[in-house]
């Protein structure tokens, strides 16, 4: 790369490509940190209450499809290895590897998204399971919950828990996936591949972020109460 | 330096406020220097706000039955004056203003490292601040600033979620805010500027930085969750479901006392600054106040619980809440005594800005003191929710924190608008705003110890004439805080022309024109020396 060329893919704060790269991705890290503090919330009631009326938690997690569960975790950890090789893409600046790595991980986020609002959600709507809107289990669902002895408002705490932490983790998708799109629109521009990588990079640490919220999320969610 | 001081200063020829005008070039500058004066409009807006709500509840405390107030309306306004003055003034008072306009020009760099985040920040700022006027001129809201459930999500009738709404919003400019500053200070520091030869100034700010990074987005998830019950009337703090309310407790105050040394650790970095610079010295121990506000930090985290000794918990935990609660004042007594240590023997000079250093110091050390009073088990359950309380965080918040911020804005006004302010006026005023306070203030931690609970619009008749003290102390403290907005107003216009370092002190920002251009520097500086380099100088 020529040294004009550098200078002018620097913003005017920095001294130097070295100095810039630095601090974008110390940036994300520190807001990854800000995160972990804003999910940490949400588990710490989780934990709490668990620990309370875990046989409720128990009962709450068969009421939850496993099989939805199940395929977003595929999805997501293929999502995170697509998004590491885009990110290696750029930095070999390899324009069309990059463009077909972002297009893969979008699909997964974006079809991740569309399954669990469409599918999951609705159908834990039509099952009436969503607390404070139409909470009224029933059918085989009520044999489980009263199998476990679990108390109904209970059962609706653990739902309520598992809708807002689903629901803030999908969130967090659908920004992962407007903010994949624009690198997309950029890098068919040729943006990312002449040395200035950075953003790339730091959205994969985001990415996989959200992908390691998931990692917890799915065992501690769907997996708890002897169920395999 | 005689030679330099018979120059007649003159402002530069371009200098940041003049490199382009109109209104787009302040609303969508990414400059940190004007973007420390949106800033300052929207806070000093804020605090007359709130200082507003303050001064009708002190009226109607006048008299034992209420003098001015329905008990509803004192409720929303003692609320609306703790939320606005701790989310939308103290909190980006000395970050956002003096932090912003100096972090970049201490360290020597251009700006901050992410400018346009930086302006992004104050544009949510003042979104959360709308919807939380929205929020107070649509009916207000009658919590307290701790919206503890399940009053907040179930028993009153007022605008919790708009409120909550607001607050939310402005945490994240708080934390992109820190996030700007702690990447700037890592990654933007001049040649030579190695961690020890740091403004303490930084340092306090480095430390801030981290709590706002760590402890806003406990508080965002909270209000999330609050929002949500009172909406959905469902939720993991509704007892009838078997959530508990406690937990709502243990959420917001693991922000919330973080959020208090958000408050304090700036102003503490200010006093750093001005101790040194007034007394002609380098600041005693530097590396002790140094790590002294990281200490602060740290153990910030681990004392939340001792808001709640009368909340229900257990006895064991109250002890190690109450120990650990003692050990903040460690870190706060070092910096104290090492501001004493640096004046003692220096050639100490009292322009305003170190009235208001040693009015902190002084007032801070009261609320310091009576901070350990509380943290002990015993005492707190007396003087639990009484004035002894609201005196106790007053002589921090206000006799510490608004003090420190008071003192910068002095020290660096020449700096910020590269004009001198008027030196008499501004003493005059720095020794109304002590008195006054001291008179507000000072009768409420007897009030407290007597038995007067906080929060009530009406009180018994023997408390009046502790009553009428605090609302003479409170006149005049108003007026303490008007007579500087007029004359910086007009100094800004009118004052004499400053030059680069109208209080022949050190630090890189002296170094820079009054007002710096626009990039601080015409060329980066390269550091040589340890920050407060006094003693070279006169040796």
């Amino acid at each position: 790369m020529s040294e004009g060329h550098a200078q002018a893919l620097v913003a005017e704060q920095f001294d130097d490509v070295e100095q810039q790269r630095g601090a974008t991705s110390l940036g994300m890290w520190v807001f990854l940190a800000t995160e972990v503090l804003f999910f940490g919330g949400l588990f710490c009631g989780y934990t709490l209450y668990r620990g309370l009326y875990s046989s409720a938690f128990e009962a709450g997690s068969h009421l939850l499809k496993i099989k939805f569960g199940a395929s977003y975790t595929v999805m997501l950890i293929c999502s995170s290895l697509t998004m590491a090789l885009g990110v290696r893409a750029a930095q070999l600046r390899r324009r069309k590897a990059l463009l077909i790595f972002l297009i893969i991980t979008i699909l997964l986020g974006a079809a991740f998204v569309f399954i669990k609002l469409r599918y999951e959600w609705y159908g834990d709507y039509l099952e009436h399971l969503v607390p404070g809107i139409d909470f009224a289990p029933e059918g085989e669902n009520l044999v489980v919950i009263q199998r476990f002895g679990a108390a109904l408002p209970h059962v609706s705490l653990f739902m309520f828990l598992y809708f807002v932490m689903t629901g803030v983790h999908a969130l967090h998708m659908i920004i992962g996936v407007g903010l994949l799109a624009t690198l997309f629109i950029l890098a068919w521009r040729g943006h990312f591949t002449g040395g200035h990588y950075e953003p790339v990079e730091i959205s994969g640490l985001y990415w996989h972020f959200v992908d390691i919220v998931w990692i917890f999320l799915f065992p501690l969610l769907y997996l708890i109460g002897g169920r395999y | 330096m005689s030679t330099v001081a018979v120059e007649v200063p003159a402002l530069p020829d371009v200098h940041y406020l003049n490199v382009s005008y109109g209104w787009r070039s302040w609303l969508l500058t990414t400059d940190h220097k004007r973007i420390a004066w949106l800033y300052l409009l929207a806070i000093t807006f804020f605090f007359f706000v709130g200082g507003a709500a303050a001064t009708l509840m002190r009226l109607n405390l006048i008299e034992p039955q209420g003098s001015l107030l329905e008990p509803a309306t004192y409720n929303k306004l003692f609320t609306v004056h703790g939320l606005i003055m701790i989310f939308f003034f103290l909190a980006p008072a000395v970050p956002a203003v003096l932090g912003n306009f100096l972090i970049p020009i201490m360290i020597g760099a251009r700006d901050v490292a992410f400018p346009r985040l930086n302006l992004l920040s104050w544009y949510i700022f003042m979104l959360g601040g709308s919807v939380f006027l929205y929020a107070v001129i649509g009916g207000g809201v009658d919590t307290g600033w701790t919206f503890y459930t399940p009053l907040s999500t179930t028993y009153v009738n007022t605008n919790v979620i708009s409120a909550a709404m607001g607050i939310f919003i402005s945490g994240f400019s708080s934390i992109l805010t820190g996030l700007n500053f702690v990447v700037t200070i890592h990654k933007m520091r001049a040649p030579g500027l190695t961690w020890f030869r740091l403004p303490l100034f930084i340092w306090s700010m480095y430390a801030a930085s981290v709590i706002f990074i760590l402890a806003m987005p406990v508080i965002a998830i909270t209000m999330v969750l609050l929002m949500l019950e009172r909406f959905f009337h469902v939720g993991i703090f509704d007892p009838a479901l078997g959530g508990d309310p406690i937990l709502f407790q243990h959420l917001f105050w693991f922000f919330g006392h973080p959020e208090v040394y958000i408050l304090i650790l700036p102003s503490m970095g200010v006093i750093s600054e001005l101790v040194a610079a007034f007394a002609r010295k380098r600041v005693f121990g530097y590396s002790f106040v140094a790590f002294s506000s990281v200490a602060i930090a740290v153990i910030s985290f681990l004392v939340w619980a001792h808001h709640m000794f009368v909340s229900g918990m257990s006895i064991y935990a109250g002890l190690v809440f109450s120990a650990l609660s003692f050990a903040v004042a460690i870190p706060s007594a070092i910096k104290v005594f090492n501001w004493t240590a640096t004046m003692y023997q220096g050639s100490v000079s009292y322009d305003a800005p170190m009235l208001y250093a040693i009015g902190f110091i002084g007032l801070f050390t009261m609320g310091g003191l009576t901070g350990l009073f509380l943290a002990s088990l015993a005492v707190d359950v007396h003087v639990h929710d009484t004035y002894f309380i609201v005196a106790h965080f007053h002589y921090i918040m206000v006799g510490g924190a608004v003090m420190g911020y008071l003192g910068g804005i002095h020290y660096w006004w020449p700096k910020m608008t590269g004009r001198l302010y008027p030196e008499g006026w501004a003493r005059l005023s720095a020794l109304i705003i002590f008195i006054g306070f001291n008179l507000t203030f000072g009768p409420q931690f007897i009030l407290g110890y007597v038995g007067m609970p906080r929060r009530y619009s009406v009180y018994p008749a023997e408390f009046q004439i502790l009553n009428v003290m605090s609302s003479a102390g409170a006149s005049i403290l108003a007026v303490g805080y008007i007579i500087p907005l007029i004359y910086l107003l007009w100094s800004a216009r009118y004052g004499p022309p400053a030059g680069p370092n109208p209080w022949g002190a050190k630090g890189l920002e002296w170094l820079t024109s009054s007002p710096p251009p626009t990039h601080n520097f015409e060329e980066t500086p390269i550091v040589t020396e340890e920050a407060y380099a006094y003693a070279q100088e006169e040796a």
